[in-house]
Order: C-alpha cells, then sequence, then structure tokens
C-alpha cells in the first residue's frame, strides 16, 4: 500500500535544485575563481594570476574611496532608517491618548502603515527616474521648487544635488532612507503588538513617562527585530549599485562627479562592461562578499542578547 | 491588572481613549494629558513623512499632463490641459512592448517558481532524507547575497548558452524565464518551507492510507490546503519579479542590429529616462513612470496585508 518515497522526493526536488544550482550558485562561486584571473571577458584567454588582482585592488585610489562611501552608508543607511523607523513604529502603536483606555496607537495608523510602506514596492529603476524630476537642477525640480517657494533657494540660481560633489552621495542616502523606513516600520510594528499591553499599563499606572516605556520595554523587547534589521539594511548598504549608477553623473555607471560618490558596486560594473576587466571586477565582487559576510557576522555577535520570552 | 485601572481612574478599563470625557484630577490626569500632547506631536511627524511619500508621487502623476515648458518652468504649475496624450506617446515609444515583454516572462516565471518552489519546499518540509537540511540552508544562503556578484559569470553562461540552445541565451524570454525562477527559489522555498510545516498532517495521512501517491497527495490535498501561503509568496513574486531591473539590464541587451528590444519594463523605463535627456519629452517619461507603477499600486492596495506580512517574515524568523 506504502508508495515508495524515495522516486518521489528525487523527482519534486530535481528541477528545481539542479536549476538553483546552475543559475545562481555556479556563478556565485565561478566570481571566486575568476578574481583570481586576468580575464578580459571578452575572449576565452585567462592566465592565473593569483592574488594580484587584491593587491592591486587595495592600491587603486578609486576603489579605496569607493571602500570609504561604502562604509560612510553602512554606518549612516542602517542608523538613520532604523532610527526613523522606530520612532514612527512607537507613534502607530503606543503613541496615542491613553489614560483611561489602555495603550494605543495613534487614530489612522493602519492608513500611514499602508503609505509609509508603498515606496519598498516600487522598483529601483522608478525610484531613480522619479528622483532624477525631484532633485532637478533647475526651478522645475520639486526640491528646487520648494525650496525656492519657502525662500532659501534663489529662484535664478537653484541647487544641484545628485551631481554636487559634496552632497551627491548623501542625496542617494535621502532616496533609499526614503523608500525603507516603512518597511522596518511595519517588521518593528509586528514585533511591537506581540509586546503584552499589560506591561506598558503597568509601567505608566507606576508613573512611568512615554519615553521611559520606550527605552526601558520597547527596546529591549525589540531588540531581536532591530538586530535582524541592521543586517538587512548592511547588505542594503552594500546594493546600492542601480540608485547610485542612474543618479549621480559620470560616463560609465555614474559614481561622479569625479568619483566623489563612487561605490564598488559601480566600479565594478565599469570594469567588467566598460574597461573589459572581468578578472579584476570579479575582485570586487569577492571584496564586497566578504565585507557583507564580516558585517552580518560581526552585527549578529554584537547585538546578541538574551532572549526574552513573554 | 484591568481590575486596579477600574479603581484608580473609576471607568472601565475597556474604553477606548480618545474621547472628551471629563477626567478625574490627580496622578491620572497627568499621564493622559502627556498622551494628548505626545498625540499631536506624534500625527504632525507622521503626517509629514505621509506628505513626504505621497506628494512626489502625485507630483509625477501630474507631470504626465503637463506640457514640457509647464515642467522646466516651475515645479508647482498646474497642468494647462487634461488629456492623454503623453500616455499614448510613453506606450508608443516602447512603454508597450516593454509591458508587454513583462507579461510574457513573468507568466512563464511566476508559473515556473510557484510550482517549482512549493514541491521543492514541500519535500524539505515534510520528509526526512539524506542531506535535507543540506538542501534546505542551499536555497536560504542564496537570499544573502548580492545579485550582482553573479552577474559576471551569469552573463557568460547565458550567452555561451545562447550558441547550444538559441532560445535560451541572451536577449530571449527563455533563458530571462529561467534565471527569474531561479533566483527567486530562495525566498518562495524559505517561505513555503516554514508554511508546509505548519500544516496539520491528519489528512495527508488519511488520504495515504486510502492509497493516495505521494505527488497526488501533494496536488490534491497539500496545495489547497498551503493556498493562503502561496498566495502570499505569490504577490510577493510578482511585485519582486515585475520591478526587477539587475538581471534583465545585464541578460536582455539587444544583441545584433536585428534583434528585437525586448527590455522590461523597469528597464526600458530607464532608456527612455536616459533618451528624453535628449528629445526632452518630460511629459511622456512620466507618463511611461505613470503606466510602470499602476499594476504595482493594484496589486499593492489590494493585497497590502499579504504583502506586508511576505515580505516582513522574509527577515522575522
Amino acid at each position: 500500500m506504502r508508495h515508495r518515497k524515495t522516486p518521489f522526493i528525487f523527482g519534486f526536488l530535481v528541477v528545481p535544485v539542479v536549476l538553483y544550482i546552475a543559475l545562481v550558485i555556479w556563478p556565485y562561486l565561478q566570481t571566486f575563481g575568476y578574481s583570481l584571473t586576468d580575464w578580459s571577458g571578452a575572449s576565452p584567454d585567462m592566465n592565473f594570476i593569483g592574488l594580484d588582482n587584491y593587491t592591486k585592488l587595495f592600491r587603486d585610489s578609486a576603489f579605496l574611496d569607493a571602500l570609504q562611501h561604502n562604509l560612510l552608508l553602512l554606518i549612516v543607511l542602517p542608523l538613520a532608517t532604523i532610527l526613523l523607523a522606530l520612532f514612527f513604529a512607537f507613534m502607530l502603536n503606543v503613541g496615542g491618548k491613553s489614560g483611561t483606555g489602555g495603550v494605543q496607537g495613534v487614530r489612522g495608523s493602519a492608513f500611514y502603515k499602508v503609505v509609509f510602506f508603498f515606496p519598498q514596492v516600487l522598483s529601483v529603476a522608478i525610484l531613480s527616474v522619479l528622483f532624477q524630476g525631484v532633485y532637478r537642477t533647475d526651478k522645475g525640480g520639486l526640491l528646487n521648487g520648494v525650496l525656492i517657494a519657502v525662500g532659501i533657494v534663489d529662484e535664478n540660481h537653484p541647487w544641484d544635488f545628485a551631481s554636487n560633489p559634496t552632497f551627491g552621495l548623501w542625496c542617494v542616502m535621502g532616496v533609499i532612507i526614503w523608500s525603507g523606513v516603512g518597511f522596518y516600520l511595519v517588521l518593528f510594528s509586528a514585533a511591537m503588538q506581540s509586546i503584552p499591553k499589560d506591561i506598558y499599563e503597568a509601567a505608566l499606572l507606576d508613573g512611568a513617562k512615554r519615553g521611559t516605556t520606550f527605552f526601558k520595554i520597547t527596546l529591549p523587547l525589540l531588540w531581536e527585530s532591530i538586530q535582524t534589521a541592521w543586517v538587512y539594511l548592511a547588505i542594503a548598504a552594500m546594493d546600492a549599485f542601480a540608485l547610485v549608477s542612474t543618479m549621480t553623473p559620470g560616463a560609465y555607471y555614474g559614481g561622479g562627479p569625479d568619483h566623489h560618490s563612487e561605490i564598488m558596486a559601480t566600479l565594478l560594473m565599469r570594469n567588467f562592461i566598460t574597461y573589459g576587466k572581468a578578472g579584476y571586477a570579479c575582485a570586487m565582487g569577492v571584496v564586497i562578499f566578504f565585507i557583507t559576510l564580516v558585517l552580518s557576522v560581526v552585527s549578529l555577535r554584537v547585538t546578541r542578547r538574551e532572549k526574552i520570552e513573554f | 491588572m484591568s481590575t486596579n485601572t477600574d479603581a484608580t481612574t473609576g471607568v472601565p478599563a475597556q474604553r477606548s481613549g480618545g474621547n472628551d470625557e471629563p477626567r478625574k484630577p490627580g496622578k491620572n490626569q497627568r499621564f493622559a494629558d502627556g498622551g494628548g500632547v505626545l498625540n499631536v506631536f506624534s500625527h504632525g511627524f507622521l503626517a509629514l513623512w505621509a506628505v513626504l511619500i505621497i506628494v512626489p508621487l502625485i507630483w509625477i502623476v501630474l507631470g504626465s499632463f503637463k506640457n514640457n515648458t509647464e515642467i522646466g518652468d516651475s515645479a508647482w504649475s498646474w497642468p494647462s490641459h487634461w488629456g492623454f496624450d503623453a500616455f499614448t506617446r510613453a506606450w508608443d515609444k516602447g512603454i508597450g512592448d516593454f509591458f508587454i515583454s513583462t507579461v510574457i516572462v513573468l507568466a512563464g516565471s511566476l508559473t515556473l517558481t510557484m510550482l517549482l518552489g512549493s514541491m521543492a519546499a514541500y519535500v524539505l518540509a515534510r520528509y526526512e532524507f539524506r542531506g535535507n537540511r543540506v538542501i534546505y540552508y542551499f536555497f536560504v544562503a542564496g537570499a544573502m547575497f548580492p545579485v550582482y556578484l553573479a552577474l559576471v559569470p551569469l552573463f557568460f553562461m547565458m550567452k555561451n548558452l545562447g550558441t547550444v540552445i538559441p532560445w535560451l541565451g541572451l536577449n530571449q524570454y527563455a533563458g530571462l524565464i529561467l534565471v527569474y525562477t531561479a533566483y527567486s527559489l530562495p525566498f518562495t522555498v524559505f517561505f513555503l518551507h516554514s508554511f508546509f510545516r505548519s500544516l496539520p498532517s491528519a489528512v495527508h495521512e488519511a488520504a495515504m492510507i486510502d492509497g493516495c501517491s505521494h505527488s497526488r497527495a501533494f496536488f490534491q490535498v497539500m496545495v489547497p490546503m498551503a493556498k493562503s501561503g502561496l498566495i502570499s509568496v505569490f504577490i510577493f513574486n510578482v511585485l519582486g519579479q515585475w520591478n526587477q531591473y539587475l538581471l534583465p539590464l545585464t541578460l536582455m541587451q539587444q544583441q545584433s542590429s536585428g534583434d528585437p528590444d525586448r527590455s522590461m519594463l523597469a528597464q526600458g523605463l530607464m532608456n527612455l529616462a536616459q533618451q528624453s535627456g535628449y528629445a526632452s519629452d518630460f511629459p511622456g517619461l512620466f507618463a511611461g513612470m505613470t503606466i510602470a507603477m499602476l499594476p504595482v499600486l493594484v496589486v499593492y492596495l489590494s493585497f497590502q496585508r499579504q504583502v506586508q506580512a511576505g515580505l516582513t517574515s522574509a527577515t522575522l524568523k
């Protein structure tokens, strides 16, 4: 009566596993191999050159600049996004009037969650084109329009945003934060809702202020979600390619002006597609991989706390 | 705890706040007021952020009804006439073709993703065999790496594949369908794995005792039971693949001048944005964006609960 299990298991797994290994795992592994060669990508010739690409990489000033910018992204993006998302999530879940009726969120919290989350489902292409409009360097740009209206900017001398050497990278960060806050807000919201309301009510009855409840109750109980958010934002910070390459000036894959907003990913694509240095580009890919890996491991270790059951 | 509240405030604990009943003075008055101040304060910030999200989006939609001079002249100008000619122009310029290409690829890749993903997740979740954990973690690990780490080898693999099997190469729908499917598998397997685990096994066992085969039990018993989970992950994949940018940018490049432009919508829109820098048809560009955003908006607003749950559960567990 029992049907044989092994052929069934094999039959169900073989196609997805083969497809996955061939198109995802195998290219990942190949990147490591190519990074040890002088392959141009265009011709089949390649020579094994050991770690030459890596030693060259750390003498390349453009790469070191890009590395610095990536580190800046790694600090600013998670910090700003998590702080904003925590703040909004706290408002939405326990920021409302309480007093008589227990702790609750502000009115319309469902509406806010729907609106805040929406940018998360837009593609980077749309984000990029949208913010090219917002950051336009004439008075037709939305941001310049606002600043002219409030009198900060002179109508005849509008500001440049993404093409400014000092602020270019920050403008891109603004877009990433703008689109990401809603997602982490919903993530933290879900975690906050699993905290029993009695705890807040007890604390408020004992005379605790809202700020105190946030730092003494919400934050410790949310620690695990914050740590997850940190890891995901670190990964996102290493992958800002699409926005930097399309929003900042530069002949191929942005990064300008004059490498001021260069990140490792834009440098990688330029070396691969434009300069035909596929091996060198793969070495950059491996560096990005290891930084991502180390970051996830470190942030999981550092932020580890005892899990609180409730 | 609730009896305590009753005693000190004199009103039932269950009553919701936010109404303007007179309150008794004392300690309770103090933190009720604190809540009120915080309420104004929090509404202020929440409303401000909501404005920051909504205004740029509405501005784009309005832009598709303006003309070029109105767009360049001032950010605040109102469209002088309401017509859809910018939309027609954008559609003719290629948005229509990109739209159709995207729908073709998505029809294939979503079917494959759901079929293969649920099959793998089901076997991994409910059958004990050697290597089960290894394969599972293999799938989960794939979600952690940035896609462009694989771009260089993937490009050449697809290029070489195209010389052997032409319809699977670069700038081919079938090739992109397979790539989309492979890169959607980690999340799909991960999500459905925990879902199939949570389903009761009694129904499945009963079916097996009645002589049902393993695969029939999957398609006729487990899949209908897992419907809600399948819908969540399906919506997630619709949005993810509709918005995919890096993979089509690398793989859907015209191979010769005779090769038709099979750009996906996001990629085509970006090309249009670069062209409009020369042709300066900004209303057409804004109209193209509106066309590209509309399906996403409709899917999101109809299923926002599942979308939010699906996206967050990717990180929570």
